[in-house]
């Protein structure tokens, strides 16, 4: 027996320092490599506990594998053990110790989370804010100073702290951005708003992945987002830009016949459209199709035609277009570039 | 009371279906939780096929959803409770020295309210697709789902819910009014204690999950708006009712763990409890710290910073308590002579898997950081070490322990510890590696990632960690099968027992104790086996043995609600009357027979003495 659990321990050393040597993950995503000031309190946090955590570990198992070797029965001994009642002053130590060690953690778990909720709505009008709103599976952002809407994809400046107040069209999301900052829940009806803040951090022209958490439906998994940091001069240049496009900035005069026909009621391009879908406004310059499939021509293709197949049970409907209409439309929509 | 001759004798099918001996539906919970714990255990290895590799395309969109709404639903309350409940109702008269429960009709009529219920709840598979809002069924998800999924899984629950609750009410009255002479509270078994404290749990929890179900049901049937932003209700309503259930749920999931270990780990130290005044203090407390906390699953709610800071240290006091239970156990052990049986490998199994959960527990209840864990794989990796690392190892133990004592049988040990390693080495591939998927960025709940995100190998690994624990409760399976032959027959106290379920024979008679004993101790039979006597000291003559009878009501009674369910789910009044009329009218029958049960003579007693059989 004792040969058994002595290679069942190694074999699960092992395994564990193997997954430490893996890596940390992906890092425009994992919130163990943090780019901004929250995921970097955050991620100190983390360590914090890992460790008191990590101490009780050790204590615990060097104590169980030393109980455990020590104590087994050996063969033939019939002699029966002293039947000890328990032992006041151990039983204290380890009721005294754990709540001391609850105490360091309690203090900066209650400074941080004050911390993270007070700064949440924006102090002054120059610093940036914008509305997030979860749709059944996309993200819609508002900058409401900047007075423009995009989706899916979040241009911001780098080194700036960004306000972000969150509600849902429809059922419960919760916006996550790993590599930034944890998530918040988005609460459908107008008294549920919620509000946070995060640091874009210092690099510039990178894609942070983010996610949705929270069970929203048949295509939850595919509701990713992105954010895009840029520096601050590309992010002015950005919003100008960005106000200043139209439906027209597309060379494909086909495409926008058919755009204007069959999408234009759903889709906003610039200032034009309705709002319930998400809004193509510089539509060639994206990072994803549907906020998942590689930005090209072919996917997009795939997605108009079938949208369906692409995330399941989602609200945009099949619209009937011919293959020429769609390749036409797919020409026009890569073809909206901003500047 | 005269002796009354309505005693029938029924045999074969009919006897399962009208019993009322606690020890059969102990059995009969085991059985149907099983064949649960088979179903959600197969959903949960569809789940991991499908996210083996990066975009695959097997399980995805609704099915998914379907696939683990219903393995949770299924794995905590008709596996992992119903099982918990097969153990207390076989185990816990016999540990205080009791004839029976305090109430065996109630006791059936829970049984078959949980199986109903149960059955409604799978029958959704075939019947128009299953929920799909997960096992939390948050609103307005689950409200606004257009299909019958989510009908159905608010009608099982219910019906299941009542079942539990009938049940827990049953053991708290068990337990306080049926003890025998000298078994105080301060000798009660841990296993009594924790399923005890357990039943209280129930007792205050499952109500807010029927009214919970019962507002989500009129939501969706009767079109009422609790949790309808746009016509003043709200979404959060639903989250608070449903977790300050759902908090208690995991603890009064994992008490009776806590209870079977500490037996265990006894009984094969050959060592009484230590600190065994400690263990019953931190098991009161831990049931009534878990219903303190429930927030700790809504830190990103958005509740504001002093609600979360309350909930935060609330929930970091419970790992005081459960840290003084860890470190009794190891020194029950110091000093002991450890025999590794099965049970005891997953006991042995079960203290560091646990310890390694509760740390993650802890780190959770960090409300800055949980903004980062919440949702996230890395708590599907917490409560599956809490949950299966605790629980279902625990079960295990149990059922290898208490196997000889329900079935007679003792299960064989090599086939046992290939159970074990295999369940064991799985469990750790399994969910070891999703904390590190978790921080990594990967959310729970989802059916797909992309490659290229450092996701992939971590993902592969605990689908394999997943098949081996498969592969692990089939070994199981044929242990049990194997078991049936004669060669496993067991005598009355295989493992050298402490305690007053291993002092009757083997079968375990109808009556169980010929003559209720006395109990002089901790630990009763040691105390005795210690005295030299062997066997209890009985604290009454031998006399005639006052049974209830068994009856068919409870089966029906079910039946009706089941049929009820139906009628609501596809809104046919007419149906769903004719169901409620079924149980109104066994309701009455109830009433107005007079059933007093009947008595076995002094006579019949004295010669199972004699015969070696009491």
């Amino acid at each position: 027996m004792k040969k058994w659990l002595q290679k069942g321990r190694l074999v699960s050393l092992f395994a564990m320092l193997a997954l430490l040597l893996m890596g940390c993950g992906d890092p425009t995503l994992s919130a163990l490599i943090p780019q901004g000031e929250v995921a970097d309190k955050q991620f100190q946090l983390m360590l914090i506990s890992i460790s008191i955590m990590i101490l009780v570990l050790v204590v615990v198992f060097v104590l169980y594998a030393f109980v455990l070797l020590k104590f087994r029965k050996k063969k033939g001994d019939t002699s029966t053990p002293k039947q000890v009642e328990g032992n006041h002053m151990l039983e204290l130590l380890w009721t005294v110790i754990p709540i001391l060690l609850l105490i360091i953690l309690a203090v900066p778990t209650v400074m941080r989370t004050f911390e993270f909720s007070a700064d949440a709505k924006p102090a002054s009008k120059n610093e940036l804010s914008i509305k997030v709103t979860g749709h059944q599976y996309w993200w819609e952002f508002e900058y409401p100073k900047e007075e423009l809407i995009t989706s899916q994809e979040l241009v911001l400046p780098a080194d700036t702290k960004v306000h972000v107040e969150l509600s849902s069209a429809d059922v419960i999301h919760s916006f996550w951005i790993p590599s930034l900052a944890g998530k918040t829940d988005t609460n459908p009806g107008d008294k549920n708003k919620n509000y946070m803040w995060f640091d874009t951090g210092s690099k510039t022209d990178v894609v942070y992945k983010g996610k949705c958490a929270e069970l929203c439906g048949a295509s939850h998994a595919l509701m990713d987002f992105k954010v895009r940091v840029v520096s601050k001069e590309d992010y002015k240049n950005w919003v100008a830009s960005y106000k200043a496009a139209d439906g027209k900035s597309s060379a494909n005069a086909n495409g926008q016949q058919v755009f204007e026909k069959n999408c234009l009621s759903c889709h906003a391009v610039g200032q034009e459209g309705g709002n319930t879908g998400p809004s193509l406004t510089g539509f060639g310059d994206k990072d994803r199709v549907a906020g998942i499939l590689e930005h090209n021509k072919e996917n997009l293709k795939a997605w108009i035609k079938d949208p369906q197949e692409v995330k399941p049970g989602n609200n945009m409907p099949k619209v009937n277009l011919s293959d020429e209409e769609i390749d036409a439309v797919s020409d026009y929509l890569l073809g909206l570039k901003l500047k | 009371m005269a002796t009354h001759e309505s005693h029938k004798k029924r045999s074969g099918l009919m006897d399962w279906l009208t019993t009322v001996d606690h020890k059969k539906i102990g059995i009969l919970y085991l059985l149907a939780g099983g064949f649960f714990f088979l179903i959600g255990g197969l959903e949960a290895i569809l789940m991991r096929i499908q996210l083996m590799e990066p975009d695959s395309k097997i399980f995805t969109g609704e099915l998914y959803n379907q696939l683990l709404t219903m393995h949770g639903t299924t794995m905590i309350f008709l596996a992992a409770m119903p099982i918990i409940f097969g153990f207390m109702n076989a185990i816990l008269p016999l540990q205080i020295g009791a004839r029976d429960v305090a109430f065996p009709f109630v006791n059936a009529v829970g049984f078959w309210l949980f199986f109903f219920g149960g059955l409604l709840l799978n029958l959704s598979w075939f019947l128009g697709g299953a929920p799909e809002a997960g096992w939390t069924a948050y609103a307005p998800l689950s409200t606004v789902a257009e299909d019958t999924g989510v009908d159905f899984y608010v009608l099982g629950l219910q019906i299941a819910g009542a079942g539990t609750l009938a049940g827990g009410i049953n053991f708290l009255v068990t337990v306080i009014n049926m003890r025998a002479p000298g078994m105080t509270f301060m000798r009660m078994p841990l296993f009594t204690w924790a399923s005890f404290v357990t039943s209280g749990l129930i007792l205050f929890a499952f109500p807010a999950l029927t009214v919970g179900i019962f507002l989500l049901m009129f939501e969706r049937v009767f079109e009422a708006n609790f949790f309808n932003a746009d016509m003043g209700g709200n979404v959060l309503i639903w989250e608070h009712i449903f977790w300050i259930f759902g908090h208690p749920e995991v603890y009064i999931l994992i008490l009776p763990a806590f209870g079977i270990i500490s037996e265990i780990v006894s009984t094969f130290s050959s060592k009484r409890l230590f600190g065994y005044s400690a263990m019953v203090f931190a098991t009161v407390l831990i049931g009534f710290l878990g219903f303190m906390v429930w927030v700790h699953h809504m830190f990103t709610v958005g509740l504001g910073p002093v609600a979360n800071s309350i909930f935060a240290v609330a929930t970091m006091a419970i790992a005081i308590p459960t840290g003084v239970k860890i470190f009794n156990w190891i020194f029950t052990m110091w000093g002991g002579q450890i025999r590794f049986t099965t049970a005891m490998l997953f006991a042995v199994g079960f203290i560091p898997t646990f310890v390694m959960g509760g740390v993650t527990g802890v780190m959770l209840s960090v409300p800055a950081a949980d903004y980062q864990y919440h949702d996230s794989y890395f708590v599907v990796a917490h409560f599956h070490y809490v949950i299966v690392g605790g629980l279902i190892l625990g079960l295990f133990a149990g059922l290898y322990y208490w196997y000889p004592r329900m079935f007679n049988r003792v299960l064989n040990e090599t086939l046992g510890k290939w159970n074990f390693w295999l369940f064991f080495i799985g469990f750790h591939l399994t969910f070891f590696p999703q904390h590190w998927l978790g921080l990594m960025g990967m959310p729970r709940r989802v059916y797909t990632y992309m490659s290229g995100q450092d996701l992939d190998g971590a993902n592969f690994v605990s689908t394999i960690g997943a098949i081996l624990m498969g592969a692990g409760t089939i070994v199981l399976l044929i242990n049990i099968v194997i078991s049936a032959s004669s060669k496993y027959a067991t005598t009355k106290d295989p493992w050298d027992g402490r305690t007053l379920e291993w002092a009757m024979p083997v079968p375990t008679p109808e009556y169980n104790f010929a003559q209720t004993p006395l109990v002089r101790g901790l630990d009763a039979l040691y105390v005795e086996k210690t005295a030299g006597n062997g066997e209890m000291t009985p604290a009454e003559p031998v006399g005639e043995i006052h049974m209830p009878n068994g009856s068919i009501l409870p089966f029906i009674m079910s039946l009706g609600l089941f049929i009820s369910g139906f009628g609501f789910i596809y809104a046919n009044w007419i149906v769903a009357g004719a169901g409620l009329g079924v149980v109104l009218i066994t309701m009455f029958l109830r009433s107005v027979i007079d059933d007093h049960g009947y008595h076995i003579h002094k006579e019949e007693v004295e010669a199972d003495i004699k015969g070696g059989r009491a």
